[in-house]
C-alpha cells in the first residue's frame, strides 16, 4: 500500500505532510506519557528517556513482523500491516510514532514509498489505521465485559475496521489529489473490496497475536490495562477494595503491580469514541451498499466517460477540477460516498480540534507555572 | 512488501558523492523528487533529462547500473498498478493492438511510472552512498525532532537483532517439524509474533536500564557534529538545481 511519488499531486502531498508532521509532534508528547509511566509535569525528561529505547524496539518489532509471512493458500501469503497491533499493544501515540518511523525509514532507506508521498503514507497507514483501530478497540472494551476474551474480540474488530478505513482514507486522498481521473466509485470499490479481505487476515492475525501476549504478559498490553482484578486488602478477615485515592494512578511502574486505569476513562472521550464508531458503522454500511450495485457504478462510469471527453487533460491535476468533475457524476452514488467520506473527515477534524483545545488547556497550566518561577 | 528489505543497502566507496555531508544529500534528494513530481507529465523529454542527471550522479558515485536496477525492483507492485490504469481510467479512448485504452489512463500510467521510478532511483542512490548512522545524523541536522531520530536509530540498530530473533524462532519451529502451509497454522505464527513482541519490549526495557546506568538522561550526546561548507552545499544542490531548470523549461515549452 506504499504510495510512490507522482501518484498524488503536489498540493495534497504538502497538506498531508503538514498533517503527518502535526500528528507525529502530538504523538511524541503523548508517547512520553504512555511509556514513561509517570506523567508529572516536572518529570517530562524522565518520560522521554524511556520513550526512545522502548518505542525504537517496538518499531523494530513492527518492522520485523511485517516480514513474517502468513501463508494463505498455495503460493500466496500475506503479512501483518501492524497499525492496529501497535495501537493495542503499546497505545495509540506510541503506535502512530512507531509506524511513522517505520514508514520514514522504509521511504529513505528502502525506497519503499516515495519521499514526497511520505505525508500521504504516514497519514494513511500510520495515523488513520492506528487511531481508528484504537478508537474502535477502546469503545468495544468499554462495552464488553472485563475479560481477556473481550480484549481479543475487540482487537479482532479493531483490526478488521482499521484496514478498510485506511483504504477509505486513501480513496479520499485520491479523490482530492489523484493524478489520474479513474472514477472515484471504481477506486473506492476496488480499494475497499480488496482491503476488506486484507482486513480479515489482519484481524485474525492481530487477534491471535494480542491473545498470545495477553496470555503471557497482560501487563504489557496497553489496551488490557485495568482489566486485572482490583487490589483487595484483607481487613479483619474479610476482603475489601483497596482505597484507590491513596495511590495516584500514574505512579505505578508499567512493568509490575496493578496497572493504572485506562487513559480513556474520562467521560468526554467516551462521547467522541461513540460518535466515531457510529460514523464508521455508517460508512461501512453505506459503502457496502454502494459496492453491492456494480451495475450502477458501471453506468456511472460510462456516463462519466462521455461527459469527460470535453475535459482538458492539463487541468486534471488541480484539485478543484477533480471536485467539479466528481460532482457532475451520478448524484446518488458519488453523493453517498462523499457523504460517507465527509462524515469521516468531520469526525477526524472535530476530534483533532477537540484534542488541540484540550492540549491547549493543559498547556495553559504549565507555561503559567513556569512564568511565576521566572 | 516484506521482500527486498534484506538487501545490502550501503555500498562502501570513496567517491565525491560518498564524501558529501549527509544532510546536504538528504536535502538534495528531497528537493530533486519535489521538482520531479511537480513537472507536467506531458513534457516527456524532461523525465529523460532527469534520468540522465541521476545517471550522472550514479556515475560520480561509482554505483554500477546493475546494482541500481536491481534495487529498482521494489517498484514492481506499482508497475502492475500502472499497467491497469489505461484499462480502467475514463475519457477519450484509443485502440492499441486491438485493445481500447484510455488516453487519460495512459498519461496517468506514464506519470506514475516515470515519477515513481525517478523517486525510487533517487532514494536508492541516497541510501547506497550514505551510511545509516550518517543518515540519522543528517536527519537530526535537518531539525527532525531528536526524539524521533533516536527512535529511528534504535529501530535501525536493533532491527537486525529482532529479525535474527525471528529467524531463530523460525528455525526452532522448523526443527520441530512445523511447516506453515495455510490458514490453519496461523495460530502458531501469531504466537511467535506475540513472543517476539514480548522479547522486543523486554529488550527495550533492558536497553533502557543499561543506558540509564551509563548516564543517559533522554538525549544522545552529539560528538561528531556534521557541518557542510558552502562549496559542499552548492555541490549537492547542483542536482536539484539542474532539475529545476529542466522543470521550468517543461512548464514553459
Amino acid at each position: 500500500m506504499h504510495v510512490p511519488d507522482g501518484f498524488i499531486n503536489a498540493p495534497t502531498s504538502a497538506v498531508t505532510g503538514v498533517v503527518a508532521a502535526g500528528a507525529v509532534a502530538v504523538s511524541l508528547r503523548g508517547a512520553r506519557r504512555e511509556l514513561g509511566g509517570t506523567s508529572r509535569a516536572g518529570e517530562a525528561e524522565r518520560g522521554g528517556e524511556r520513550t526512545a529505547p522502548l518505542a525504537g524496539l517496538v518499531a523494530a518489532f513492527i518492522f520485523a513482523v511485517q516480514m513474517l509471512n502468513f501463508p494463505v493458500a498455495a503460493g500466496t501469503s500475506g503479512h501483518l500491516l501492524g497499525g492496529a497491533l501497535a495501537a493495542i499493544l503499546v497505545g495509540p501515540y506510541t503506535g502512530v510514532l512507531c509506524v511513522s518511523v517505520v514508514l520514514l525509514m522504509q521511504g529513505i532507506l528502502f525506497a519503499d514509498g516515495g519521499l514526497t508521498a511520505l505525508g500521504v503514507n504516514i497519514t494513511d497507514m500510520a495515523i488513520v489505521t492506528t487511531v481508528v483501530a484504537y478508537a474502535v478497540f477502546r469503545g468495544l472494551v468499554k462495552v464488553l465485559p472485563r475479560t481477556r476474551r473481550s480484549v481479543t474480540v475487540s482487537s479482532f474488530v479493531a483490526a478488521l475496521v482499521s484496514v478498510p478505513a485506511a483504504a477509505l482514507a486513501f480513496t479520499f486522498l485520491y479523490w482530492i489529489g489523484g493524478t489520474t481521473d479513474v472514477a472515484i466509485g471504481k477506486v473506492a470499490t476496488a480499494m475497499i473490496g480488496v482491503h476488506v479481505l486484507i482486513g480479515i487476515g489482519e484481524a485474525v492475525i492481530t487477534a491471535l497475536t494480542v491473545g498470545a501476549v495477553v496470555a503471557v504478559r497482560p501487563d504489557l498490553v496497553h489496551g488490557a490495562r485495568g482489566l486485572g482484578p482490583r487490589l483487595k486488602l484483607r481487613v479483619n478477615g474479610e476482603l475489601v477494595d483497596a482505597p484507590s485515592g491513596n495511590t495516584p494512578s500514574g505512579t505505578t511502574p508499567s512493568g509490575t503491580g496493578p496497572a493504572p486505569a485506562p487513559v480513556a476513562a474520562r467521560s468526554h472521550r467516551k462521547v467522541w469514541i461513540t460518535g466515531l464508531v457510529a460514523s464508521l458503522v455508517l460508512a461501512g454500511f453505506v459503502s457496502f451498499y454502494a459496492s453491492a450495485n456494480p451495475d450502477g457504478l458501471e453506468k456511472v462510469a460510462s456516463d462519466k466517460g462521455i461527459d469527460e471527453k470535453a475535459e482538458e487533460h492539463a487541468s486534471a491535476d488541480s484539485p478543484l477540477a477533480d471536485y467539479g468533475v466528481e460532482d457532475i457524476t451520478d448524484a446518488r452514488v458519488s453523493g453517498g460516498l462523499a457523504g460517507v467520506i465527509g462524515v469521516g473527515v468531520t469526525v477526524v477534524a472535530g476530534s483533532a480540534v477537540f484534542w488541540a483545545v484540550r492540549r491547549r488547556r493543559s498547556d495553559d497550566a504549565s507555561p503559567s507555572s513556569t512564568e511565576t518561577t521566572r | 512488501m516484506g521482500t527486498g528489505h534484506a538487501h545490502r543497502l550501503y555500498r562502501h566507496g570513496h567517491s565525491p558523492v560518498h564524501g558529501l555531508p549527509p544532510h546536504t544529500k538528504l536535502a538534495a534528494a528531497f528537493a530533486f523528487v519535489v521538482v520531479v513530481v511537480s513537472t507536467p507529465r506531458e513534457a516527456m523529454w524532461a523525465f529523460g533529462l532527469y534520468a540522465v542527471l541521476l545517471a550522472a550522479v550514479a556515475y560520480a558515485a561509482r554505483v554500477p547500473a546493475s546494482f541500481l536496477l536491481k534495487r529498482l525492483l521494489i517498484e514492481v507492485p506499482f508497475v502492475a498498478f500502472a499497467v491497469l490504469m489505461p484499462f480502467v481510467a475514463e475519457g477519450e479512448r484509443v485502440g492499441v493492438l486491438g485493445m481500447s485504452l484510455s488516453v487519460n489512463g495512459l498519461w496517468g500510467a506514464w506519470n506514475v511510472l516515470a515519477k515513481g521510478t525517478l523517486g525510487v532511483a533517487a532514494s536508492v542512490l541516497l541510501a547506497s552512498t550514505t551510511e545509516l548512522r550518517a543518515l540519522l545524523l543528517g536527519l537530526q541536522r535537518l531539525r527532525l525532532p531528536p526524539l524521533l531520530v533516536q527512535i529511528a536509530s534504535f529501530m535501525i540498530r536493533y532491527g537486525d537483532v529482532i529479525a535474527d530473533e525471528m529467524r531463530r524462532m523460525r528455525i526452532a519451529r522448523e526443527s520441530r517439524g512445523f511447516e506453515a502451509r495455510g490458514v490453519r497454522h496461523w495460530g502458531v505464527l501469531a504466537k511467535s509474533a506475540g513472543a517476539l513482541f514480548i522479547r522486543s519490549y523486554e529488550r527495550g526495557e533492558r536497553v533502557h536500564l543499561a543506558m540509564v546506568s551509563r548516564g543517559y538522561a533522554g538525549s544522545m550526546p552529539v560528538i561528531d557534529e556534521v557541518t557542510a561548507s558552502r562549496a559542499q552545499w552548492s555541490y549537492a544542490l547542483a542536482l536539484p538545481g539542474a532539475a529545476l531548470v529542466v522543470c521550468l523549461l517543461g512548464w514553459t515549452l
